[in-house]
């Protein structure tokens, strides 16, 4: 009976031409399709932030007026969030879920197919908001009521059906993970055998099916306001303006971390593996995923402490706040102590991952700092808050997002990338990213407030500069491009367990993967985890 | 700069870099102290936090730095195998407790005297409009009640890049806040329209300016002087453009300008009640015009289609006055046109309307004399 499934699957290739891709089930493509769809994105959404950049190099109006500049903020932060980071780490969980917990596919591959193909649709129809009369949405990522609402363009209806189909698309993705990770585990591993990368997906699925129906019913209430006569969030009909935010927050917060959290997971494997050493305190990791998920449930009214809360409730949101500092501070400690003793080696994924542990926490810093109330009225709404959630996000998110492609390449071309060129990529994207982020803390301290198009002479020197490392960081993700497209044409030749000190299943097949992986469930669990 | 010229006294290069820098306004790197006593309170909290974490940084770059130094394969060591320490997993849970305590108990006094209640020696109201503020005195007489509004003077030539840009650019306005200093000031604030936010970094003090809600805020400024701030919460198109000005003062030159004010307002009453010239309708409209419509339909009357409508030739301006008016005074929901009839007095409704009417070749040649205004305002 083996036989006969095996010899089936060996006929059983991907279909041939652009319909391979359309009605693909299999859980590589659908990683591939996601991880390409997320990098377009990602260079979209980095052309509306170089403009907002290039306007910002000097004092005064010159390349963007202030009706682009809106529109271009908001576009920026819409797309790398829910285009290109979230779909990044969802291809992420296509390719390596099944591969690590030795599945042969997605539980539902299916839907999963669904799930992306969705996507190209809601980001179509967002990215013609800006051919539509009145512009494409100007009111910030954030769309706050009544900006968003009573005084926003026509095109508000199209960016709230382009969230619904975000989301119908996010909720469908995590069902996936959920279901995949807790059903098709190998036989023999237990929840705490799995890898860090897979636990970390586990808990930001769960956060996703929690909070994604709360941004759909957020756009709905502002549905039902524009069009159909209500007024949640109209203060003329009794309404309340504040509520939106209530609502926003409570799926913005834990949006934050299910941005962070997969990163967390893909460091958790770089770190072990380049160290050559275990990672440290794996159970306290599992534990600490798990409560910094917890408490993003909450602490959203920190992103509100200007909106006239009474002061119990700023103490107790400020203090919830602060004890998020203990879990994410165990994990810090925990890949240093991993890194302590190790046999260290710098290629290019684990440049990013170091890298990645030292400038998330600057953001950690930047985060703490938000959390103290009265220092907040200061910082609120302020180029430190811009610096603050680029510093957790860019060198965070979208950092541990290149260091897994760099760590995995490997695995799903079969070929090495160019370590040189991988090597100059990172360097060229620190150096830009801190250029372009260290200064606008100096810039929000000393006043600058966010989201504007024009600013004080005193702010001039840091934005140039931060401008200018903009489009060095912007200019240097071409070169992440050709490096890829080099590595899918060729190179060196991948071995099975392509780093020296790699541990896991998906190491324990052959490079590039098969088409088909663990038609047979894996046996030896001791790979499992580092 | 002569020395760079001068490649003999290049040594002096050092030198002159470092007084450029010493003469640098420090204020462009950190947080102010400020002028009262709360954002003083406020910016030895940030201080200390940031040191907090400058120290907390040291240990741990530090401790990975060098593990990066040492613990090299090319330097032939061989990984470890330890993997955990519950004691070490412990120790670095409690630390980080006592040292967030230590971060709470100052935020928590601060924050406190923050919300602590007192008794106002002058309230003002805030409200914030698409894009200028409107401050009111609050009198229990309400013929003493000063009200104005207040709007970026910066002209759109420097803006533009037409013109060299000034020592405030983007930071002055026409009218200013003016308060007593050494007297406790509550600010009311509240929104006409879109969420607006109230900051004076001089003052720590910011908060959303909500319509719907009145939120109070507070301060004694210790030091007369002028206080520059922003509009800090995304407010539309020229958000960036909405600074707010305000001048503290001796009490007794503040009580010199009250009287001032008031003497305008009476003047203000007769010049509503006069007739009128056309040309002086003209005149007055221009300028009301480029301070308050010109942001949105342009100086051309162009507007900026299809949000900002063009004024020149079709629709309100040569379509019946009467209409001409309400919209000034009502605006029109569901799009950027305000109610200016609570902004403007009627002598700048009634010039502003007839200027539109008779430029940019609108050549309606019909005009409507400010006690008009009034009589309409009084008849809805």
């Amino acid at each position: 009976m083996n036989a006969v499934i095996e010899e089936h699957d060996n006929h059983h290739g991907p279909d041939k031409g652009i319909l391979r891709w359309v009605f693909t089930t299999n859980h590589k493509d659908i990683g591939t399709l996601y991880l390409w769809f997320s990098f377009l994105m990602f260079f979209i959404g980095g052309i509306c932030a170089l403009g907002i950049r290039a306007e910002l190099f000097q004092p005064g109006l010159q390349i963007v007026q202030p009706e682009l500049f809106n529109q271009l903020t908001t576009m920026h932060g819409l797309i790398m969030v829910f285009g290109a980071v979230m779909p990044a780490f969802v291809g992420l969980a296509n390719w390596l879920v099944p591969m690590m917990i030795g599945a042969p596919d997605m539980a539902l591959p299916r839907m999963n197919n669904y799930s992306f193909w969705i996507l190209p649709f809601a980001f179509g129809m967002l990215l013609s908001t800006f051919l539509m009369e009145g512009g494409a949405p100007n009111y910030g990522w954030t769309f706050y009521a009544p900006l968003s609402t009573e005084y926003a363009p026509p095109s508000v209806t199209f960016f709230i059906f382009a969230v619904h189909l975000m989301g119908i698309s996010s909720i469908m993705g995590s069902i996936n993970v959920i279901v995949t990770i807790l059903n098709m585990r190998a036989p023999g591993m237990t929840l705490m055998q799995m890898p860090l990368f897979v636990w970390t997906w586990l808990i930001t699925a769960y956060l996703l099916i929690a909070v994604m129906p709360v941004l759909a019913g957020v756009v709905t209430m502002m549905l039902m306001d524009i069009h159909f006569g209500t007024a949640f969030f109209n203060a003329g009909g009794g309404g309340d303006p504040v509520l939106f935010q209530h609502v926003f927050w409570f799926f913005g917060h834990p949006e934050v971390y299910i941005m962070i959290l997969p990163a967390f997971g893909v460091v958790s494997a770089i770190i072990p593996t380049f160290a050559r050493k275990k990672l440290f305190g794996y159970d306290s990791m599992v534990y600490a995923t798990a409560s910094i998920a917890f408490l993003s449930f909450i602490v959203w009214a920190h992103h509100m402490f200007t909106v006239g809360i009474p002061l119990a409730g700023e103490l107790y949101f400020m203090y919830a706040t602060m004890v998020i500092a203990v879990p994410t501070g165990v994990k810090v400690f925990n890949w240093v102590a991993t890194m302590w003793q190790g046999s260290m080696t710098f290629e290019t994924p684990m440049l990013f991952a170091v890298a990645f542990v030292i400038l998330f926490t600057i953001g950690g810093f930047s985060g703490l700092m938000l959390a103290i109330v009265p220092a907040d009225f200061q910082y609120h709404d302020t180029y430190f808050v811009v610096a603050h959630f680029h510093y957790v996000l860019v060198p965070g998110s979208i950092f541990s997002i290149m260091a897994a492609v760099y760590y995995w390449l490997p695995k799903w071309t079969g070929n090495m990338y160019d370590e040189t060129l991988g090597k100059t990529h990172f360097w060229l994207s620190f150096i830009g990213i801190n250029v372009t982020f260290f200064p606008q803390h100096f810039i929000g301290l000393a006043g600058m407030p966010r989201r504007i198009p024009d600013y004080a002479l005193q702010f001039a020197d840091w934005n140039m500069v931060s401008s200018c490392g903009a489009f060095l960081f912007g200019f240097s993700q071409l070169l992440f491009l050709f490096i890829i497209l080099k590595c899918i044409r060729g190179g060196e030749r991948a071995t099975e367990r392509v780093w020296e000190g790699a541990k896991g299943l998906e190491w324990t097949i052959p490079s590039p993967a098969p088409y088909h992986t663990f038609s047979k469930p894996p046996t030896n669990m001791a790979e499992a985890h580092g | 700069m002569n020395i760079l010229k001068r490649p003999k006294q290049i040594w002096l290069l050092p030198a002159f870099l470092f007084s450029h820098v010493a003469s640098a306004d420090w204020f462009a790197l950190n947080l102010r102290k400020g002028v009262t006593e709360i954002s003083r309170e406020v910016y030895d909290l940030h201080m200390l936090i940031f040191y907090i974490c400058c120290a907390i940084g040291v240990v741990v770059f530090g401790a990975m730095i060098l593990s990066m130094v040492i613990h090299r394969k090319s330097l032939g060591v061989k990984a470890a195998s330890f993997h955990e320490s519950t004691k070490l997993e412990i120790a670095w849970t409690v630390i980080p407790i006592v040292i967030l305590l230590g971060m709470a108990v100052p935020a928590t006094s601060t924050l406190r005297e923050m919300y602590e209640p007192g008794e106002p020696e002058l309230d003002v109201e805030v409200r914030g409009y698409q894009w200028k503020w409107q401050y009111t005195y609050l009198n229990e007489d309400p013929s003493k009640e000063i009200q104005f509004m207040s709007a970026l003077l910066t002209p759109q030539d420097e803006i533009q890049n037409r013109a060299g840009k000034g020592e405030y650019y983007l930071l002055d306005v026409d009218n200013p806040l003016v308060v007593p200093i050494n007297k406790r000031i509550r600010f009311l604030i509240t929104s006409n329209d879109v969420i607006h936010s109230f900051w004076v970094p001089d003052f720590a003090v910011k908060k959303d300016a909500i319509p719907g809600f009145v939120h109070e805020s507070w301060a004694v400024i210790e030091k007369p002087g002028i206080y520059r701030g922003q509009c800090a919460e995304l407010c539309g198109k020229d958000h960036g453009f909405m600074p707010v000005v305000v001048h503290a003062m001796e009490q007794e030159d503040f009580d010199a300008w009250v009287i001032t004010k008031q003497e305008e307002a009476a003047k203000v009453f007769e010049i509503v009640g006069k007739s009128w010239s056309m040309d002086e309708l003209l005149e007055k409209g221009e300028e009301v015009y480029a301070r308050n419509c010109a942001a949105c339909h342009q100086v051309n009357g162009q507007g900026i289609p299809p949000a900002f409508p063009s004024l020149v030739g079709l629709g309100i301006p040569v379509g019946p006055i009467e209409a001409h008016i309400d919209i000034l005074l009502y605006g029109r929901a569901g799009t950027a046109m305000q109610a200016f009839g609570q902004q403007l007095n009627a002598a700048e409704i009634a010039s502003v309307v007839t200027y539109t009417r008779n430029a940019w070749g609108n050549n309606m040649k019909d005009s409507v004399q400010p006690k008009d205004i009034n009589t309409m305002m009084a008849s809805q």
